[in-house]
């Protein structure tokens, strides 16, 4: 295709992308829900979300890049809320009760490197008891829009 | 992120593996840049951050929001009978901007010979074209990662301003009607479908360059900017090791030109399959086997297929 003034075009092109995704940060994140539990299922249910929960929060307090949001926490109560939301978000009979993550999140000051930071505690707790790779990234598909609940900071 | 020690044991087989076990060693600490593994793409031969061959609309390096990063990148593609050595450096801030400078330098193989021969002309042996390459890329929407719950890229828009050394060939890309510099501008989207770990880019460039610019800008009678496709996909086998596919549409600036004989100087697509492996965020190695066509077709007819070694260092 011949186009003599493609600077237009990539500009029209462009805009027009830029105006989508301005609609898009208008809506509020909420999980999708998934036709039935085969993910939590693959996390070893109750059980399995539990244990990785707790090891998740042992290495969130310890990591340099993330003790600080997690030192002063509630130990038992962070582990049992994330067991719940994990629960919910992969199809198990859970719901997360309590405050919305926006309410939670808002004035911590997080931005896009600590929560990066976190998912890959996550994914390194994930590793470890030996989650499989596809069925980590499909968990991770359900948590990562949270960020526009999460990250409040540049 | 899979553990170093692990990655390294199990790919051993590959003669990169000592490099690699020393940038592991070095990064034994977590990253202190804000970027997930992976998302800041390997560095093209063009510079920009991207695939191989085509730009994506990730920025390099690992800085996330308000970090500064950068990478310097060595790129080596051999095909039967060309060869061509890439050397680039880019820095970004953010995940907004990113700045790149590379050189290429082309071997022109048994085309050198057979222009010396066939002009009388010695100067033609052992030609190299060369060729520098400043890109500015900014992303202009979305975030290729996080938003797994849409299917809204990632956006950004680039240029590469390109000024071609073609050495002896000069005086004749002059007479053929191609200039000696470029810009081609681009709008990149890229996406990772997270849940699938499958990331796909797509590229318009608008551009007027013969053999990406080896070959300058435009020619006799074909001097206006087209738009032409390129298109990535890979899927990630881990967190640390992708494997994909590449495809880049090119101009045929040249497909009228008869100075050399009727379609001497055609022009075709370029294509890949790579492998790309991060064992840290300090360094990535791709090998990919590559399929860049017919190049030259009136001196060499056989298709140049081969293959592209990068490595890279990020910090």
């Amino acid at each position: 295709m011949n186009f003599h003034r493609p600077h237009c075009l990539l500009l029209a092109a462009t805009l027009a992308l830029a105006t989508a995704t301005a609609a898009h940060a208008q809506a509020t994140s909420s999980v999708t829900p998934l036709p039935n539990d085969a993910l939590y299922q693959q996390f070893g249910g109750q059980p399995g979300l539990t244990k990785l929960m707790d090891e998740f929060v042992e290495r969130l307090v310890v990591d340099p890049r993330t003790e600080r949001f997690f030192k002063n926490a509630n130990k038992p109560h962070l582990k049992a809320q994330l067991t719940d939301q994990l629960c919910e978000v992969s199809g198990g009979p859970c719901k997360l009760k309590g405050p919305a993550m926006a309410d939670v999140h808002g004035n911590m000051g997080i931005n896009k490197g600590d929560f990066n930071a976190l998912v890959e505690v996550l994914q390194q707790t994930m590793n470890a008891q030996g989650i499989p790779f596809a069925a980590q990234n499909r968990m991770l598909a359900q948590l990562a829009p949270m960020h526009r609940d999460i990250i409040t900071a540049e | 992120m899979t553990s170093p020690s692990l990655l390294s044991r199990g790919l051993c087989i590959l003669p990169l593996c000592l490099a690699a076990s020393l940038a592991s060693a070095q990064s034994s600490s977590p990253g202190s840049q804000g970027k997930l593994l992976l998302t800041g793409g390997v560095t093209t031969v063009e510079g920009a951050a991207g695939g191989g061959l085509t730009p994506w609309a990730v920025t390099g390096s690992y800085a996330t929001d308000g970090q500064i990063g950068g990478t310097g990148a060595l790129t080596r593609v051999r095909t039967r009978d060309y060869s061509l050595t890439s050397v680039a450096v880019a820095a970004s801030y953010g995940e907004r901007f990113e700045v790149s400078l590379a050189h290429q330098d082309f071997d022109t193989g048994p085309v050198a010979g057979a222009l010396a021969g066939a002009l009388k002309d010695p100067a033609f042996n052992g030609l190299r074209l060369k060729q520098d390459i400043v890109g500015l890329k900014a992303r202009v929407a979305g975030d290729a990662i996080l938003d797994s719950d849409n299917w809204m890229p990632q956006v950004a828009v680039g240029l590469e301003y390109k000024k071609a050394k073609p050495g002896h060939l000069a005086a004749a890309l002059q007479a053929f009607g191609a200039k000696d510099n470029g810009t081609d501008i681009y709008v990149s989207a890229t996406k990772l479908f997270l849940a699938q770990g499958i990331l796909v880019n797509g590229t318009l460039r608008a551009t007027k360059a013969n053999q990406t610019g080896l070959l300058g800008f435009g020619a006799t009678g074909h001097d206006s900017y087209q738009i032409k496709p390129e298109v990535s996909v890979a899927y990630l086998l881990s967190s640390s090791l992708a494997v994909g596919a590449e495809y880049r549409a090119k101009p045929d600036n040249f497909r009228d030109n008869n100075a050399l004989g009727a379609g001497t100087l055609k022009e075709d697509r370029w294509m890949d399959l790579f492998l790309a492996w991060t064992p840290n965020k300090h360094a990535s190695i791709t090998l990919a086997y590559v399929d860049l066509g017919k190049i030259v077709p009136g001196v060499v007819t056989r298709k140049q297929t081969g293959s592209y070694v990068s490595a890279q260092l990020a910090f």
